[in-house]
């Protein structure tokens, strides 16, 4: 890979080049095999009398490498001269069609997904019918609200004030936390637990906020991470509140308005004369998620309007002009924090009422590196976008373990769903190589004067940590 | 006083480990202005070569001489880790070079998710142990009881770390490489129109930070002997704390962090909680950040309009 790999083939006015696609695919064949040959090649096994011991399969080392070549070169040689054809084509400078063809679709497909996320259970119900349904509604449907309401809360920090938090789970812990040791020692239900679930982990917000208001970009990302480790490693180890690893079990399920959804005689099914499923819980929980993550959205519409949300966005392009223009920067920030903070507790007692058992797995960095990433995946500060990365991230992922006829293709062992974080992080890198700026660029604005004008991405500075490092 | 000498002695040990992969958040860091949020996976793939290496030399070909053993597996873990961050650099943070400041950093996120999952899919989920490496040690003092001992390996990373830091610095300022990467750090573009190949430099910091990163990879794995695919997170973050506490982009003070890094947490542990030794070294990090962001030989970082 010289210098010139990314252009072989055949650039424009000139002819393909098969020598170098060849030699190119050759020297990446090489740097595979190097690179595959150590964790690959060899395999480290504990045998029987604990000893660690090596195995070789180089049948699947020399498979891989040849797979990487063969790639590259079919790269080289068909995806890599389209590209260039295209970049080559002269740039049409206005094409007002389509435009609005983005403003006709624009207009129409936030009313028609809400529509389809409501109905989205009947239609699986009517499909799967009761048993089948569970899982879709479950696994699908409340995973990925989760994830899009989280997505959403990370947006008004990240996306709008411009403030990088990579302890965002540390809220979210917060939330399910407060929920789950509240509801269990004082017995407190859903409905009252929900907002003060909300307000500890904005409190935490605004705790955690403060300290770290002086500083900018890549530092308040570590900050950040270092929080939300902290966070984690005290609900590890203050075993007597959080029970440690071992976590908090049997945590009361959020129940329909004072109706708990069981066979007893009192119970959801009873009371308005239905047959006892286990899926009227489920699809309950649906609905529960769907209304926070609507709320969680509209209160950003709504906040962007207000001189609030209005300053997180110009805090965001550009910190100095916005303190000259005197507004208060802490307080701007610290809103941020905090309301970004209370989104995630929502979402924490939520999951906590959902699962009934937490413990500091579920609250890992991996999880804040998953929320950021569908967020900045999304186009930050585009909730349609925030949303559409939270599908494709989370039922992608989701769908990994669907996958059950893959064990057919390669034997009984092999198991898709140890490949998804493996494909994930492969994907956020694949991501950023292909739209570094996320799916939705387009940007528009909160306020306007006569007309409704969508910014290009290109005009949005999108942060203060855009500035280079020099 | 036998007990503080104790964990001075252990703390610098670790320290050095710190130190080392320290060295190659500050170099990368300094050069292009990017958190490599990757290399504590590097650092952990680095680990998980050096012991493929040393299994290999021990098992099947049957080499005896620790010593010698240890100096192959010291060299391929370098060389094949090298080519490990020359291809990340290449694949994920060359082509995203110039593209919005977050761009780098959510590739890297993704590159750290990457390595530790594909070490986990190749080399399985569970703990490897070996056998210790190095046996024995000197007593240093004895009385009361308690007894300070240096082990050798613990002196082995010692030196190794002191004569790997000295050849690292005069590379670093005595070569033609080293003042490339120097002219780097300070304006690319500048740098670039005097002649100086930017895109080859910033690969060649990759491989020497890659290459720090083995020598502490193989370090830790004779130090610990046990490894597993996630023990690249924490020690990543803990280096990272060590450059900036140390002041990020300056090369000594990645050093000094380091030490200082490794002695707070093992005296922490020593004398405070060993629960809570993470801990310890993550509000070394916050507090670093918040009231002494230019770290302790670091240029105090000046916002421009």
């Amino acid at each position: 890979m010289s210098e010139t790999s990314n252009t072989v083939g055949a650039a424009p006015g000139r002819r393909f080049d098969g020598i170098a696609a060849l030699k190119d695919a050759g020297f990446t064949t090489l740097v595979a095999f190097g690179l595959l040959l150590p964790l690959v090649g060899f395999q480290t096994v504990t045998d029987v009398r604990n000893v660690l011991i090596l195995q070789t399969r180089f049948p699947l080392l020399v498979a891989l490498t040849a797979c990487i070549g063969v790639g590259r070169l079919a790269y080289a040689c068909s995806i890599s001269p389209w590209l260039e054809r295209r970049a080559a084509r002269p740039v049409v400078a206005a094409r007002p069609a389509r435009f609005d063809g983005w403003a006709i679709a624009g207009t129409w497909f936030v009313p028609f997904a809400i529509g389809f996320v409501i109905v989205y259970p009947m239609i699986v119900l009517a499909v799967n019918g009761r048993a089948g349904a569970v899982t879709w509604i479950d696994n699908f449907g409340i995973q990925i609200l989760i994830y899009v309401m989280l997505g959403w809360g990370l947006n008004i920090v990240v996306g709008l004030a411009g403030l990088l938090d990579l302890g965002y789970v540390a809220f979210y812990a917060v939330g399910a936390y407060s929920y789950a040791l509240l509801a269990k020692t004082f017995g407190l239900s859903f409905w009252i637990l929900l907002p003060l679930a909300g307000c500890l982990a904005s409190f935490w917000g605004l705790l955690l906020g403060f300290p770290v208001l002086r500083l900018r970009g890549d530092y308040l990302a570590i900050v950040t991470l270092a929080f939300g480790e902290i966070i984690r490693m005290v609900l590890i180890n203050f075993v007597a509140l959080t029970n440690g690893y071992a976590g908090i079990s049997s945590i009361p399920r959020p129940t329909f308005f004072g109706i708990p959804f069981n066979a007893d005689d009192d119970g959801f099914a009873a009371r308005f004369g239905l047959e006892f499923y286990p899926i009227y819980r489920t699809v309950f929980l649906y609905y529960l998620i769907l209304a926070l993550a609507l709320l969680t959205a509209f209160v950003t519409v709504r906040l962007r309007r207000l001189p609030v949300g209005r300053a997180w966005e110009a805090l965001r392009e550009d910190e100095i002009a916005c303190r000259s223009l005197g507004i208060n920067t802490t307080n701007t920030k610290l809103t941020a924090f905090a309301i970004g903070a209370m989104f995630a507790g929502f979402a924490g007692s939520f999951f906590a009422a959902r699962q009934g058992f937490i413990s500091p797995e579920s609250f890992t960095f991996l999880e804040s590196a998953t929320i950021l990433a569908i967020v900045v995946l999304g186009g930050m500060g585009s909730q349609i976008g925030v949303a559409i990365a939270a599908i494709v991230m989370i039922g992608g992922t989701e769908i990994l373990r669907q996958l059950d006829f893959l064990k057919s293709i390669f034997g009984q062992d092999f198991d898709p769903t140890q490949y998804r974080m493996l494909l994930f992080g492969l994907g956020m890198v694949l991501m950023m190589r292909w739209r570094p700026r996320g799916l939705i660029t387009r940007r528009t604005p909160s306020v306007f004067l006569k007309e409704r004008k969508s910014i290009a991405a290109d005009f949005v500075k999108q942060g203060h940590f855009t500035e280079g490092a020099g | 006083m036998d007990y503080f000498v104790q964990q001075l002695i252990n703390g610098i040990t670790l320290g050095s480990i710190y130190g080392l992969i320290a060295i190659g958040y500050t170099m990368v860091y300094g050069i292009i202005g990017m958190v490599n949020f990757a290399h504590g996976d590097v650092f952990m793939v680095s680990a998980f070569i050096a012991l493929i290496a040393f299994l290999i030399l021990t098992t099947w070909l049957g080499i005896t001489s620790i010593a010698l053993a240890l100096f192959i597996v010291l060299i391929v873990s370098m060389l094949f880790t090298a080519l490990v961050n020359w291809t990340i650099e290449r694949v994920a943070y060359r082509p995203l070079r110039g593209s919005f400041r977050l761009a780098p950093l959510i590739s890297a996120i993704g590159m750290s998710i990457f390595l530790s999952n594909f070490v986990q899919v190749a080399q399985g989920p569970r703990n490897k142990s070996i056998p210790p490496m190095v046996r024995g040690d000197f007593t240093l003092l004895n009385g009361g009881g308690f007894s300070v001992a240096l082990s050798y390996k613990q002196l082995i990373i010692w030196g190794v770390t002191a004569a790997l830091l000295v050849v690292f610095w005069y590379v670093v300022a005595k070569t033609p490489l080293g003042r490339n990467m120097r002219a780097c750090e300070q304006d690319q573009k500048m740098a670039a129109l005097v002649g100086v190949d930017v895109n080859r430099t910033v690969a060649m910091t990759f491989v020497i930070a890659a290459a720090l990163a083995a020598i502490a990879g193989t370090m830790y794995l004779m130090n610990y002997g046990v490894l597993s695919f996630s023990d690249g997170f924490i020690p990543g973050v803990k280096a990272f704390t060590a450059a900036v506490l140390g002041g990020i982009g300056s090369l000594p003070g990645a050093v000094v962090g380091g030490l200082l890094v490794g002695l707070i947490e093992v005296m922490w542990s020593g004398y405070v909680s060993i629960d809570y030794k993470d801990v310890a070294a993550f509000s070394v990090l916050a507090i670093t950040l918040i009231f002494l962001p230019q770290g302790l030989f670091g240029r105090p970082d000046v916002e421009k309009v």
